[in-house]
């Protein structure tokens, strides 16, 4: 694994080995054992030209508990603001000897861009409505806490598929660990074409709660109703919300996860949220495993993890 | 006196329907003689006859680009008309059409005026300039067609460019404002709510790129609007880089039912599909999107069937550091002048898809029909201006987009080998292309 750009370009094995280092790592995450020195020396850019501090911080500390020496580079807005060309920027990080840049965008494909541009691995933190692999593969991981292995398992992902990074990167990882996912979602944020990404997509959710494992809520942004993709965040509670009375439709030990942050009254009511909080707490540190356990394949070459392999 | 003999080449001339070997005699800038199946061999001796071997290769009428962004006056860090009647000279054109999106808009006689003559100074090409649909290309107050029209430019073409004209209102008074002139209005193809923020084909492709996608019924929804107000005024309409099957269906159906409307394909929407895309190489941003492989065909069949009246290239420019940006901000545009003849005949000619004379139409006689180009683009016969284009269909290149005559370098085919190049562009008799080498304009001056 050269760069982490999107799961597309992963294999079923790929993934498994990320989910295995995560578990490996995972009481380095926790706090319940120290920091380990794997990293020392390495520098690994965080180059934020989109506001996001959870997913910031989240892979400052992945970088730090293995002791790699971290940069902040953040830039709001684009390059051409500046005056510079985003390929300017590129080569100005290439000059400064970074080992690893994980880039968050909104621009669908600045990270692929940038591969073509550095030499060094390239770790996606999200661009635009494109990938979020990190999110994709730290959902999973947490399924595979709770489910054990996610052959045949049903997962429903709810709500603004169209405009979710997230989504698309779930999909990709769900498929290649065999789970089977139902889109549920108001037409209109749906993607074009969607049926050809391998899943089943209804409108019913109420009909598809009973037999599934995993229900995924995506957060819907309030500012849609402008752009006339639903009339009221009111009806859309009341169709594709997640509820107390929809939720008992499920089955008793349902996993409910949410990327965070979540948009209670909207997508969850806030019962549920406070129910289901702590398997979404658990996504927020298994996501510092995730993302110690990218750095690691991608910078650390052959180099073990001291103790906690052994 | 300057004597030319283009000798022993394969004439192609649309509009007397000549495919045949022969020679073509040029007389201080004038066709002296035609020799169809035969060979001047009396010339061929004559000492003060330069006798330029044509074995092998096509002899055409000058190439004609409806759709032409020269970028001159206001964004010459882009192109100039130099360096693009250079680029124009290198892919066998002679007469171009520069675009209205300039700065400032080319909306009053001075600016279409200063285009046109700069063209002539340059004397690389005839610059034919197109004026805007609406002032400032704000698409609300009509420019003044008949200044324009009756400016040394003798504007006849009006176009908003990449901006469509919105209002059914306005248009419909464009249309109609336009006979007076026996002028043709051409309005982009896309209906701006649908899309806000559109970034590439909308699709499959855009759905896991997770890029906003443009419907092809953007570009339908308008063409529609159009076709129906052309018909209702009884107005000629230009229906710019047709990209859809649906759009190619609505024209040829409003074709059917005789309207006044003709249309262009770009080569790089006959060539070019949106699964490129995937590397985010902002190079294949452009406007209208490159669609798919089913539109591809259908562009490609409606070419031939005379459908789409011309090729043109929407020849684009942008500098470097503005292609050199996030896909999202980075601008639309393609260059397309010296690679518009190799596309076409690598994926329609040398296929046998499209028959070689057809083709030369659709560079020629095809456009020099849709607006007055005085005479670019007609017939080989005696007494015509010399405007003449000699073709190797045979000649494999790769293109290096950097060394292309363009101030820019965003060619989506760089890299790419083609078959077919220009190898001699004659503008009045004169050489602008010369061995596959454009003349400087000293040299044409001189």
């Amino acid at each position: 694994m050269k760069h982490l750009i999107s799961i597309e370009d992963l294999t079923t094995d790929d993934v498994v080995q990320v989910l295995d280092t995560a578990e490996a790592l995972l009481p380095i995450a926790l706090r319940e054992r120290n920091s380990v020195p794997t990293l020392r020396g390495k520098v690994v850019c965080n180059l934020f030209l989109e506001d996001s501090t959870r997913t910031r911080i989240s892979f400052d500390l992945a970088a730090k508990r293995l002791s790699a020496e971290v940069i902040n580079f953040s830039a709001k807005g684009s390059s051409v603001s500046k005056g510079e060309s985003f390929k300017d920027t590129a080569l100005t990080l290439d000059a400064m000897g970074v080992d690893c840049v994980v880039v968050r965008s909104h621009s669908a494909g600045a990270p692929v861009q940038l591969s073509s541009y550095l030499d060094v691995p390239i770790l996606n933190a999200g661009d635009g409505w494109h990938q979020h692999p990190t999110q994709g593969l730290l959902d999973v991981f947490t399924m595979r806490r709770h489910l054990g292995n996610l052959k045949g398992r049903k997962v429903v992902i709810v709500g603004d598929v169209l405009h979710s990074r997230v989504a698309r990167s779930e999909v990709q990882a769900l498929h290649l660990l065999g789970a089977e996912v139902t889109l549920v979602a108001p037409p209109t944020l749906l993607p074009p074409d969607v049926e050809g990404w391998g899943v089943t997509v209804a409108t019913d959710l109420d009909a598809i709660l009973p037999e599934v494992d995993v229900i995924y809520l995506l957060r819907v942004q309030r500012e849609r109703m402008q752009g006339a993709f639903f009339p009221s965040s009111r009806e859309y509670a009341h169709i594709w919300g997640m509820d107390a009375r929809r939720l008992r439709l499920a089955k008793p030990d349902v996993l409910v996860l949410h990327p965070g942050p979540m948009n209670r009254g909207v997508e969850i009511t806030a019962d549920v949220a406070d129910a289901h909080q702590g398997v979404i707490t658990e996504q927020v540190t298994n996501g510092i495993a995730i993302r110690m356990a990218c750095l690691y394949l991608m910078l650390a070459g052959e180099t073990a993890i001291p103790e906690v392999v052994a | 006196m300057t004597r030319i003999l283009l000798t022993g080449g394969r004439i192609l001339d649309p509009t007397s329907g000549t495919d045949t070997l022969g020679d073509v005699l040029i007389v201080d800038g004038i066709i002296e003689a035609v020799h169809i199946d035969a060979h001047d061999a009396d010339a061929t001796l004559d000492s003060d006859v330069e006798v330029v071997d044509c074995t092998g290769r096509w002899i055409t009428p000058g190439f004609v680009d409806l759709h032409t962004h020269l970028r001159e006056p206001g964004f010459e860090d882009a192109e100039d008309v130099a360096t693009g009647s250079m680029a124009g000279a290198a892919g066998g054109y002679t007469a171009l059409c520069a675009m209205a999106n300039t700065n400032p808009v080319c909306d009053s006689a001075a600016v279409a005026e200063l285009v046109y003559r700069r063209g002539q100074e340059v004397g690389l090409a005839d610059v034919f300039p197109v004026g805007s649909i609406t002032k400032g290309m704000q698409g609300q107050e009509l420019t003044e067609f008949g200044e324009l029209n009756r400016s040394a430019a003798h504007v006849d073409f009006f176009s908003d460019d990449g901006k469509p004209v919105a209002s059914s209102l306005v248009m419909r008074r464009a249309l109609q404002y336009s006979k007076a002139f026996d002028a043709v209005i051409c309005n982009h193809s896309e209906d701006p709510d649908l899309t806000v923020d559109a970034q590439m084909n909308e699709g499959a492709v855009a759905s896991v790129l997770g890029l906003p996608g443009w419907p092809h019924e953007a570009e339908e929804v308008m063409i529609a609007r159009d076709l129906i107000l052309a018909a209702g005024v009884g107005a000629r309409l230009h229906v710019p880089h047709v990209t859809t099957k649906g759009a190619v269906d609505l024209i040829r159906l409003a074709k059917d039912r005789g309207l006044r409307v003709t249309a262009e394909v770009t080569p790089h929407h006959l060539s070019l599909t949106d699964d490129l895309v995937s590397s985010y190489d902002p190079v294949l941003k452009v406007n209208p999107p490159v669609r798919t492989n089913e539109d591809v065909q259908a562009l490609r069949e409606a070419l031939v069937d005379g459908t789409l009246d011309a090729v043109a290239t929407d020849h684009a420019p942008h500098p470097p550091e503005l292609k050199d940006q996030e896909w999202e901000h980075a601008p639309c545009g393609m260059l397309g002048l010296e690679t518009a003849f190799a596309v076409v005949n690598t994926d329609l000619i040398a296929t046998g898809q499209l028959d070689p004379l057809a083709a030369i139409a659709r560079f020629t006689a095809g456009p020099a029909a849709v607006r007055d180009v005085r005479g670019h683009g007609g017939a080989i016969v005696v007494g015509a201006a010399a405007n003449l284009t000699v073709l190797d269909p045979d000649h494999t290149w790769t293109v290096d987009a950097p060394r292309l005559h363009s101030r820019a370098r965003n060619s989506p085919f760089h890299g790419r080998t083609l078959t077919g190049k220009p190898i001699h562009t004659l503008l009045r008799g004169v050489f602008t292309l010369r061995d596959g080498r454009v003349v400087s304009d000293q040299e044409v001056r001189a």
